[in-house]
């Protein structure tokens, strides 16, 4: 196998730090073609079993090098509703591709582009065919939340035949897909294409409606006639430093700063309403793909300088090697073990400085990285008037505070059954975020799926597990990590 | 999709809307809050609730411009639509038997203590309230909370109606009149709401105020709305909006209301010119 991987062309870093437009243009269906002859169509293929949706990938890619766009298409929503999102924001360098067995000597099929590619040509080509969805069950079930999560249970359940309503919280369905990931990463205008398709699946969405306070799980269940319901809220609340000064103007949670650009396109002030400052001099702390979208944001709101602030190596860094490599070529700047302790402001209460101290990495700790220790004395100012907190979430309070017998961890995550991901409500599942802490879309794609089932089987009456998956048992979600960078 | 069913001019720059709401009516209660978006263009705006019509599903939000967002949502007319009103957010206030209260509303801050006397009353509570304004023409929800309230105090700022002073200037006469006070609300700008802070701080009535900081989303999720609290940042959205007075830090929310200040004035200066263009406009045809 000596053809080299396929590179997806791109706007140029210079150029696409002035404007939001996505970075890479896709692939041409020559290089798609191109790129798919470079799988080996192992007899035994590793990739499906690293995606965390099973998608059917030697057979998808096999269509795409016959030229059967469309077909590839249709196979990969055959266990993915959400093929155009999950090609550009899947961790794929984690899943499939790390596994592929090209990777031992060359580079791994670039299975990531392959789904993009072909996602975008349905849609572009109108070829999308809305499938049959079984015949009505009578059934209703109630979709907490539009997020990854969310819209993949909806998705699966309304296949199956039940009716279903999803209830988002903010003006627009999509979740952290539309408030957490800038336009250049993920086009809007495909999220609202997934949604609908939802919608042409017969699923319901009703935005502005914040369960737990419009109505409750109880109410839902009690005197809307939902038979079951999913709980995909997302991460919630967000974590901050607990540093002095983290409360000086300048200072903001990535949430904030996200969906100020995003979702209320502040970067288009005053054409729309809600501003957003970003200053000259910007510092994103945390390594996530959160803490690269926010600081590729600062370059193209003007920023003279923007920097990661990361308080371990770049080997420990959880952000996506693509998201790494972009932000270095637009200009970011990286400071690594480095932690902030302190921010400080002028009089007016606007953040002028930084106080960072540097950090040496000792022993690996509990989550197998090695642990960052401050070297003492090193303490030097980086001046900022702009800092974003972009270091993970908390769970939102919101649901089990209204939801009465709802068990939650010492993290306030909901715990779930993950064979059925059903709470310790019967009828009421969880998935995503709320249940694991922060993690990525594709894994909240993957929760969604396993809970559309047990949904499923929960409505009909039939028993909750068909053939109890044995090798499940040893994973315990209830002990994960809660602070771990959110999203693809 | 919720429309208006009628709007009225309370004083210069400051309207009542009555906007149809059914379920958020039906769900809400005193205290609480609700955001509202005029238009796809528009901000996301936390607004107090200014009366609840629970038997027929009316929402009434009183709004004063200040900007371009509010200037722009003041030119709305009955029939218009506001593209989302999202709510009950927040915690409502606490409205139990205390005994003796005090509800002090000043500016817009008025209108939302309309509803927590009710319900304070409704709980059998004894309630007094105070409202002020700069100036005798700007009072508003006099009439309702007059028949509401056990007895209206009434403060402006240049003696042309009521008591001269401030809303402290009568409430620290109720705080000497001889009968305890057991429980004090305080809606309005910061520095009326600091004041009443430190008005009942040394006598350690139960103080609460009702904190309006800048807001996005308005479920826990941005953390925009942080306020310190008894030394610890609290969401307004979802830990409030009502704090214990003697524990904000009025420091830090009058600072942080003004992070976008250089923006607004920009975003209003736009809007004014435009504003009188249109109205030039009108005038000529």
């Amino acid at each position: 196998m000596k053809i080299p991987r396929v590179d997806m062309l791109e706007q140029k870093p210079e150029e696409r730090v002035t404007n939001f437009n996505e970075v890479p243009f896709g692939l041409t269906p020559e290089q798609a073609m191109q790129e798919a002859e470079r799988c080996l169509f192992c007899k035994k293929p590793k990739c499906i079993a690293g995606c965390p949706v099973e998608v059917k990938i030697p057979e998808f890619i096999e269509l795409v090098a016959e030229g059967k766009f469309s077909e590839a298409a249709r196979k990969i929503k055959e266990t993915n509703a959400l093929p155009a999102i999950c090609g550009r924001v899947c961790p794929q360098d984690e899943q499939c591709e790390i596994v592929c067995v090209l990777t031992k000597k060359h580079t791994s099929v670039g299975v990531g582009m392959l789904e993009r590619f072909v996602a975008d040509w349905e849609r572009e080509h109108n070829e999308i065919i809305i499938p049959k969805c079984a015949p009505p069950t009578g059934k209703k079930a109630a979709i907490v939340g539009a997020g990854p999560a969310g819209l993949t249970v909806a998705a699966d359940l309304a296949l199956m035949g039940h009716k279903v309503t999803i209830f988002e919280a903010l003006h627009k369905p999509g979740g952290v897909l539309i408030y957490g990931i800038p336009e250049f990463r993920l086009p809007k205008s495909i999220v609202a294409a997934e949604v609908n398709y939802l919608e042409q699946l017969g699923v319901e969405v009703k935005t502005s409606f914040v369960i737990g306070k419009l109505d409750t799980i109880d109410e839902l269940l009690n005197e809307e006639g939902f038979d079951s319901v999913f709980i995909g809220t997302g991460a919630g609340l967000p974590n901050f430093m607990r540093i002095p000064g983290e409360n000086l103007k300048g200072v903001y949670s990535a949430n904030e700063y996200l969906t100020r650009a995003n979702l209320m396109r502040g970067y288009a002030f005053p054409d729309y309403d809600t501003p957003i400052f970003s200053g000259k001099n910007v510092a994103v702390l945390g390594g996530g793909n959160t803490a690269m979208d926010s600081v590729r944001i600062s370059k193209r709101l003007g920023a003279d300088n923007s920097y990661i602030v990361y308080r371990r190596s770049e080997t420990e860094m959880p952000a996506r090697t693509e998201e790494r490599h972009h932000a270095k070529q637009e200009g970011i700047e990286f400071r690594l073990l480095t932690n902030p302790v302190k921010f400080i402001g002028d009089e007016d209460g606007w953040l002028t400085h930084m106080e960072c101290v540097k950090m040496e990495l000792g022993e690996p700790d509990s989550s197998g990285r090695r642990r960052p220790i401050p070297i003492e004395g090193s303490n030097y100012l980086i001046p900022v008037d702009t800092v974003v907190v972009a270091i993970g979430n908390s769970s939102n309070p919101l649901i089990p505070q209204t939801t009465p017998g709802l068990d939650t961890n010492r993290w306030g995550n909901i715990t779930v059954d993950e064979k059925t991901m059903m709470s310790s409500r019967p009828g009421v599942f969880a998935g995503g975020d709320i249940v694991t802490g922060g993690a990525t879309v594709i894994l909240a794609a993957g929760a969604g799926k396993v809970a559309a089932r047990a949904m499923h089987r929960f409505m009909l009456g039939l028993p909750m597990i068909e053939e109890p998956p044995e090798e499940e048992k040893d994973k315990k979600t209830d002990k994960k990590k809660p602070k771990a960078e959110k999203k693809a | 999709m919720f429309k208006i069913l009628d709007k009225d001019e309370l004083c210069p720059k400051i309207y009542r809307f009555r906007i149809e709401a059914h379920k958020l009516v039906s769900k809400a209660r005193a205290g609480q809050f609700v955001i509202l978006r005029k238009d796809e263009h528009g901000e996301r705006v936390p607004m107090s609730i200014g009366g609840l019509d629970k038997e027929k599903g009316i929402l009434t939000i009183v709004i004063q411009e200040v900007g371009k967002t509010s200037g722009a949502m003041n030119e709305m007319k009955a029939g218009d639509h506001f593209l989302d009103v999202v709510g009950p957010l927040g915690l409502p206030s606490h409205t139990e038997k205390f005994g003796r209260c005090i509800c002090i509303g000043g500016g817009v801050g008025i209108p939302p203590i309309y509803p927590i006397v009710q319900a304070l009353k409704d709980a059998g509570n004894k309630v007094e309230t105070i409202i002020g304004a700069r100036t005798k023409d700007l009072l508003i929800f006099q009439k309702e909370l007059e028949s509401t309230s056990d007895k209206l105090h009434i403060a402006t700022d240049d003696g042309s109606f009521g008591t001269h002073g401030f809303v402290t200037t009568v409430l620290e006469q109720l705080m000497q009149d001889g009968t305890p006070i057991d429980f004090v609300i305080a809606i309005g700008p910061v520095p009326m709401m600091r004041a009443v802070a430190e008005a009942t701080r040394e006598a350690k009535i139960n103080t609460w105020v009702s904190l309006n900081p800048i807001m996005v989303d308005g479920t826990g999720m941005c953390g925009a709305c942080r306020v310190t609290v008894g030394g610890k940042t609290k969401f307004a959205c979802v830990d409030g909006p009502d704090f214990n007075a003697h524990e904000v830090d009025f420091d830090e929310m009058t600072s942080r209301l003004k992070m976008y200040h250089k923006q607004e004035k920009v975003a209003y200066d736009l809007f004014l010119e435009h504003h009188g263009k249109c109205l030039a406009q009108e005038s000529e045809s």
